[in-house]
């Protein structure tokens, strides 16, 4: 068996998922603020992946970033960087696509979190990145690894949107359920086992270890 | 001296009240607050803590504006540094009793006199969840102090403790409010006895 899909999907997710904590944490901060008319709409965008068949995104993140169009041939001639069918595609992709399961849950958690809570510390004369980093994010620990763990898992199962972007090229953007799909394409139905059967028990042992890490912090370990 | 005049809307189940007030609060002395419940006292302590603002008016501590809507000046509660107890106590589930104090105060001597202030020298190590709703009020009190604030706002302070650790409580804070000079607003529902610990009344209608 060829492992090389299995690395590549794990290598994709475990990229993802640290880009999504870089940026999900602030932008869920953010978010869970005040609501506004702005915010609205950016929540709505930021969710719409949750309910967007992966192939429409994927459709239009490659007539984007395609050579062939003005922000794709921009790309290429002046930063040399080409995003379609290319490995920083998949992580970009695979960055938009997951973004709800890594911001949703945070957010969640600091909406749910009492607003004296923080007040509390402001009123100590610390200031709001000093509140985030040793009350808010402490406090919501389980939910950051909720989220982490599942923007893991949902990457490591893409399928759609990875194949309109990266296509089908061994090494570069060939990850593990692409592999399924052309082993059972070629009716190679033993790899696809193979490769079915890692990626089930990998996912299990990831939901399973948030079950178990979360099971006294709240209600379900998924919320 | 606190010269307040505020003017704010409050949410009530039937629409809406205006909390006014206009009053001088005494710097260096004890003021309980009274009022009917809804009648607008958390939103008084609030608002001088910065946390609210109010539709208009200003708020002047010893002659320095924290608050004036007209001027548009409207200093953050980080700048206020008051120090304030929580009706629901507000406590760090992540900290332990000691590192709520140490959040804010470095002085370990002054951490101690509060734990002994606050009977809880035997629960340094205790995180709020593993101590009762007393323990817990007494911490929030002992948090609000750590700051050595200039003005501390108390919103039902005593209201979990029993009579004779409420009596010892009482006693030994308004020693260290008298000492460290602080101005103290209390809000109760149940008015302190002559001498207990507030020097003065204010109601809130």
């Amino acid at each position: 068996m060829d492992w090389e899909p299995i690395w590549l999907s794990l290598r994709l997710s475990l990229i993802t998922t640290v880009i999504l904590l870089v940026i999900g944490l602030p932008v869920a901060y953010w978010l869970s603020r005040k609501s506004s008319i702005p915010k609205l709409i950016l929540e709505a965008i930021i969710t719409m992946p949750l309910v967007l068949p992966p192939s429409v995104l994927g459709f239009y993140l490659l007539i984007t970033f395609s050579p062939q169009n003005a922000l794709g041939r921009w790309l290429q001639e002046t930063l040399d960087v080409q995003l379609v069918f290319s490995f920083g595609g998949l992580i970009m992709a695979s960055v938009i696509y997951s973004l709800p399961f890594m911001i949703n849950p945070i957010k969640s958690a600091l909406v749910q979190l009492p607003d004296s809570m923080a007040e509390a510390s402001y009123t100590m004369g610390k200031s709001k990145k000093q509140t985030l980093i040793h009350i808010l994010i402490p406090n919501i620990k389980s939910s950051i690894l909720t989220a982490a763990v599942l923007t893991f898992a949902h990457t490591l199962g893409e399928f759609g949107v990875v194949l309109m972007i990266g296509g089908n090229i061994p090494g570069v953007t060939k990850v593990a359920s692409i592999a399924i799909y052309d082993s059972v394409e070629r009716m190679d139905y033993a790899s696809a086992n193979n490769y079915s059967l890692i990626l089930f028990a990998l996912t299990f042992v990831i939901v399973l270890t948030v079950f178990i890490v979360n099971r006294n912090s709240v209600k379900s370990p998924l919320e | 001296m606190i010269e307040i005049a505020i003017k704010k809307k409050i949410k009530t189940y039937n629409g809406f009240d205006l909390l006014d007030v206009k009053s001088n609060f005494a710097s260096r002395g004890i003021t309980q607050v009274l009022g009917n419940s809804g009648a607008g006292k958390t939103t008084l302590l609030k608002i001088l803590a910065g946390l609210l603002l109010p539709e208009e008016g200003y708020i002047r501590v010893d002659n320095e504006t924290w608050l004036d809507t007209k001027a548009n000046i409207c200093l953050s509660p980080q700048k206020r540094q008051t120090g304030f107890v929580f009706q629901d106590y507000a406590l760090f589930p992540n900290m332990t009793a000691e590192e709520h104090l140490r959040y804010g105060s470095v002085d370990e001597e002054y951490i101690n006199e509060l734990f002994r202030i606050g009977r809880l020298e035997k629960f340094k190590r205790h995180k709020p969840r593993q101590l009762s709703g007393g323990q817990q009020q007494r911490l929030a009190i002992l948090r609000s102090v750590s700051t050595k604030p200039r003005i501390l706002l108390m919103d039902e302070p005593f209201s979990a403790l029993d009579n004779d650790l409420k009596g010892a409580i009482i006693s030994d804070l308004k020693q260290l409010i008298r000492r460290l000079e602080m101005t103290c607003l209390v809000v109760t529902h149940q008015p302190f006895r002559e001498g207990e610990f507030a020097d003065f009344s204010f109601r809130v209608d």
